[in-house]
C-alpha cells in the first residue's frame, strides 16, 4: 500500500552533489503539491569524505528532521559508501522498511549473501546500476551523477513529474544560490564546462529525465510496488 | 542592488515602505518559498532596516552571516563588518547597539562560547540587539553537529530567549524580536535560538510577505537609557570607579540593576502574546492524559510521536515553548491540567529544558514530568524513540 510520507536516505561522498540532489528533489516534490523536507549533515568540508542529505516527501505535514534512521528508500552515490563504510550507519540499508527501494551507484553487485537475505526479506528491491557512466555517456561529465539519481528516484517512485524535476534543476542552477565555499568551486567548474547555464540545464534535464524512464522501466519490470501515494495537490503537472 | 537613499518618512534607505511589525507580520499577503533557515533569516532582516551587523562568519557554522553580509553590498543593511573573533564580535555588536543601531550577529557551538563574557554585559547595558543562535555541539572532540547544550549556558544571562521550531518560525520570530526587545519597558537583548542543520540547513516551505516593506528604523531616543551617556546608568556603571568599591551603595546598585534585567525580560511577555500568538503552543489531542514539552526541532520530532501514537489509539498533545525567557510558568501549569505524564524530548545529554520545567512547575503542578528521550552530538531523534519510551510507562515490559 502507498504510503502518505517516505523517508529517502543519499549517503555519497563529499562533491557527489548528493546534497544539492536532495535539494532538487524536494524542490520537486513541493512543486508538485507534496509536503517536502530536505536536509544535510555533513562534517568538516572534504571531497570524498563521507556526506549524507535526507529528503522527506509526503501528502501530510512533515515534522521529522535530522538523519533518516528509518529510511524507504536508500540512494548509495558512490561504491566506496559499502566498500569502505563511508556511510553514517552500518550497514548501508540499516533501519530501511519492508517493501523499500535501494539505489546503488555501482558497475558491479556489491551486496553479499547476507545483505541479499535481509533485504529480500524485508521485500526491498535493488537497483545496482553504474550511473556515473551513464551521466557520462548523457551529459558528457561525472558531475551530472547526482542528475542521474534525481531521475532514478522519481522514476521509480512515478508520482513526481518531470516538469516539476524540471522546476527543481531550474530552481537550483537559475536563482542567486548560497552555497559554501566547496560547493561554490564545483558550481564554477561545472558552468565552465558548459559554457552556458541553459546548456547546463538541458544537459542536467535530459539525464534526469533519462535515468527516470530507464527506472520506471526497471520498476515495472521487478514489480516495485507504488511507495508514495500520489499528490492531493499536484499543481497541474502530472 | 537596490539604490541607497536617504530614509524619509515613508521608505527607509533602500527604498523600502516602511510598515509596523503588525502590518508585516500580520496583515501583508504572503506567497510560499522554499528555502534553508539561513536564505530565510536573510529574507528576514532584509524587511527589518537593519542599521548594522557584524559578523564572524564560518561555514558549515551556517550561511546566515554571509547571506546578511549580501544584503550590505545590496544596500539592505546599513553596515557590515566582519569582527576579528568571537569575543570582539559580540563585543562590537554592543558597540553598534550602544551607539542607537538596530544590530543583529549570528553564532553557534563554540563561538557561542568565546563570546560568553559579553551576553551578560550585553543584557546589563539594555541594548536591544538580536543574536540568532543557531545550536550547535560544544563538546571535545569537535563536532558541528546539531546539539542545543549549548543554550544552558545562555539561560542566565539576563538576555530573552525564544525558540523557534522550523524555517517559518525563524522568519516570523527574527522579525518580531526586534520589535519586543525595542519597547521602552523592555528594552533587552533577545538571542533567537533555532537547532543548527535541522533548521539552518532545511530546505522546506515558508510564507513570505513581499520585500518591497519594511520595519520602521529603530529609534534610539525612545530607549529607556540615552545611548551613551557615561553620567547615567549603565554608562556610569561602566565608567565610574564607584562599583568597583567595596561598599553598601555598590552592592545595592548592582543587585537592584541585576533585579530590573530580569523584570525587563518578564515585562516582554504582553508583547510576545501579541506577536508569537502565545508563550506557548498546543497541538494534538487537547483532551490527552499525556504530553510532550517541548522546544525547538523536539517539537516537530513529538509532533511526528503525537501522530504515530493516535494511529495506535493513544492521546497525546505536544506542548511547545516559544519563550524560554521569560519561562511561560503560568501558561505550562494551566496547559498540564489534566495530564498525568508528560515527556520532555531534548538534543542535549544534560535535560537543561527538563530541569527548568520541573524547577517552574514545583508545588504547582501534580502531572509526573519524565525527561528524555535524550539525544546529543548530532544524533536525530525518530518518532520510534518517543513512542518506546511512552510505552514503557504506558504499558510497562511490552514495550512498543
Amino acid at each position: 500500500m502507498a504510503k502518505d510520507s517516505i523517508k529517502v536516505r543519499l549517503p555519497g561522498l563529499g562533491g557527489q552533489g548528493a546534497v544539492t540532489a536532495a535539494h532538487i528533489a524536494a524542490t520537486a516534490a513541493d512543486t508538485d503539491g507534496y509536503f517536502a523536507v530536505s536536509n544535510p549533515f555533513f562534517g568538516a568540508e572534504k571531497r570524498m569524505a563521507p556526506s549524507e542529505s535526507y529528503v522527506r516527501i509526503g501528502t501530510v505535514p512533515i515534522y521529522d528532521r535530522g538523519e533518516v534512521i528509518y529510511p524507504d528508500i536508500v540512494m548509495i552515490f558512490h561504491p566506496q559508501v559499502i566498500t569502505m563504510g563511508k556511510s553514517y550507519t552500518m550497514p548501508f540499508y540499516a533501519g530501511i522498511k519492508e517493501n523499500g527501494l535501494v539505489i546503488i551507484n555501482s558497475d558491479e553487485d556489491l551486496l553479499t549473501d547476507v545483505d541479499k537475505k535481509i533485504l529480500d526479506d524485508l521485500n526491498v528491491k535493488v537497483l545496482t546500476r553504474d550511473f556515473t557512466k551513464f551521466a557520462i555517456d548523457q551529459a558528457g561529465t561525472e558531475l551530472a551523477t547526482n542528475m542521474a539519481m534525481l531521475g532514478a528516484l522519481f522514476g521509480a517512485l512515478g508520482t513526481v513529474s518531470k516538469p516539476a524535476i524540471e522546476e527543481g534543476i531550474k530552481d537550483r542552477f537559475l536563482k542567486k544560490y548560497t552555497a559554501s565555499g566547496g560547493t561554490a568551486t564545483l558550481d564554477s567548474v561545472i558552468e565552465k564546462k558548459f559554457k552556458k547555464k541553459k546548456e547546463l540545464i538541458e544537459k542536467n534535464l535530459s539525464t534526469a529525465s533519462a535515468a527516470f524512464d530507464l527506472t520506471a522501466a526497471w520498476a515495472k519490470e521487478v514489480g516495485l510496488a507504488q511507495i508514495l501515494e500520489p499528490s492531493k495537490n499536484n499543481n497541474g503537472n502530472i | 542592488m537596490s539604490k541607497i537613499t536617504d530614509m524619509t518618512a515613508t521608505k527607509n534607505w533602500s527604498g523600502q515602505t516602511l510598515v509596523t511589525a503588525d502590518h508585516m507580520l500580520f496583515e501583508a499577503p504572503r506567497t510560499k518559498h522554499f528555502m534553508t533557515g539561513s536564505e530565510v533569516l536573510k529574507e528576514a532582516v532584509k524587511r527589518c532596516t537593519v542599521d548594522a551587523s557584524v559578523s564572524y562568519p564560518i561555514t558549515p557554522q551556517s550561511e546566515a552571516a554571509h547571506l546578511i553580509g549580501e544584503l550590505w553590498a545590496e544596500g539592505y543593511v546599513g553596515m557590515y563588518f566582519r569582527g576579528e573573533n568571537e569575543f570582539g564580535v559580540m563585543a562590537e555588536v554592543a558597540g553598534c547597539a550602544m551607539a542607537g543601531s538596530r544590530t543583529i550577529t549570528t553564532t553557534s557551538g563554540p563561538g557561542t562560547l568565546r563570546a560568553m563574557e559579553n551576553f551578560p554585559q550585553w543584557s546589563g547595558t539594555r541594548i536591544p540587539c538580536q543574536l540568532i543562535l543557531m545550536a550547535r555541539g560544544i563538546n571535545s572532540p569537535l563536532t558541528i553537529q546539531p546539539d542545543n547544550l549549548e543554550v544552558t549556558f545562555m539561560l542566565e544571562t539576563g538576555c530573552m530567549i525564544w525558540y523557534a521550531e522550523n524555517v517559518q518560525e525563524l522568519f516570523d520570530m527574527s522579525i518580531a524580536a526586534f520589535i519586543v526587545a525595542e519597547k521602552p519597558d523592555v528594552h533587552v537583548p533577545i538571542v533567537t535560538v533555532v537547532d543548527g542543520f535541522f533548521v539552518s540547513h532545511t530546505r522546506e516551505s515558508v510564507m513570505l510577505p513581499e520585500d518591497d516593506i519594511a520595519l520602521f528604523p529603530y529609534e534610539p531616543y525612545k530607549s529607556p537609557l540615552p545611548p551613551i551617556d557615561s553620567e547615567t546608568p549603565p554608562g556610569r556603571f561602566l565608567r565610574d570607579p564607584f562599583v568597583m568599591k567595596s561598599n553598601y551603595i555598590s552592592y545595592a546598585t548592582h543587585a537592584s540593576w541585576q533585579w530590573e534585567v530580569r523584570s525587563a525580560v518578564e515585562r516582554s511577555r504582553p508583547y510576545a502574546e501579541h506577536f508569537l500568538g502565545g508563550l506557548l503552543h498546543e497541538t494534538g489531542d487537547l483532551d490527552a492524559e499525556i504530553a510532550f514539552i517541548t522546544c525547538g526541532t523536539a517539537s516537530h520530532q513529538a509532533k511526528e510521536g503525537q501522530r504515530e501514537l493516535a494511529k495506535l489509539g493513544i492521546k497525546s498533545k505536544v506542548i511547545k515553548l516559544r519563550t524560554i525567557r521569560p519561562f511561560p510558568t503560568k501558561e505550562l501549569v494551566k496547559s498540564l491540567e489534566g495530564i498525568k505524564h508528560a515527556w520532555v524530548p531534548e538534543f542535549n545529554v544534560v535535560g537543561w529544558l527538563e530541569k527548568e520545567v520541573k524547577t517552574a512547575l514545583y508545588g504547582k503542578s501534580d502531572t509526573n514530568i519524565i525527561g528524555g528521550p535524550r539525544v546529543a552530538g548530532g544524533m536525530s531523534l525518530p518518532a520510534e524513540a518517543i513512542i518506546q519510551e511512552v510505552m514503557e510507562v504506558l504499558n510497562p515490559g511490552k514495550g512498543a
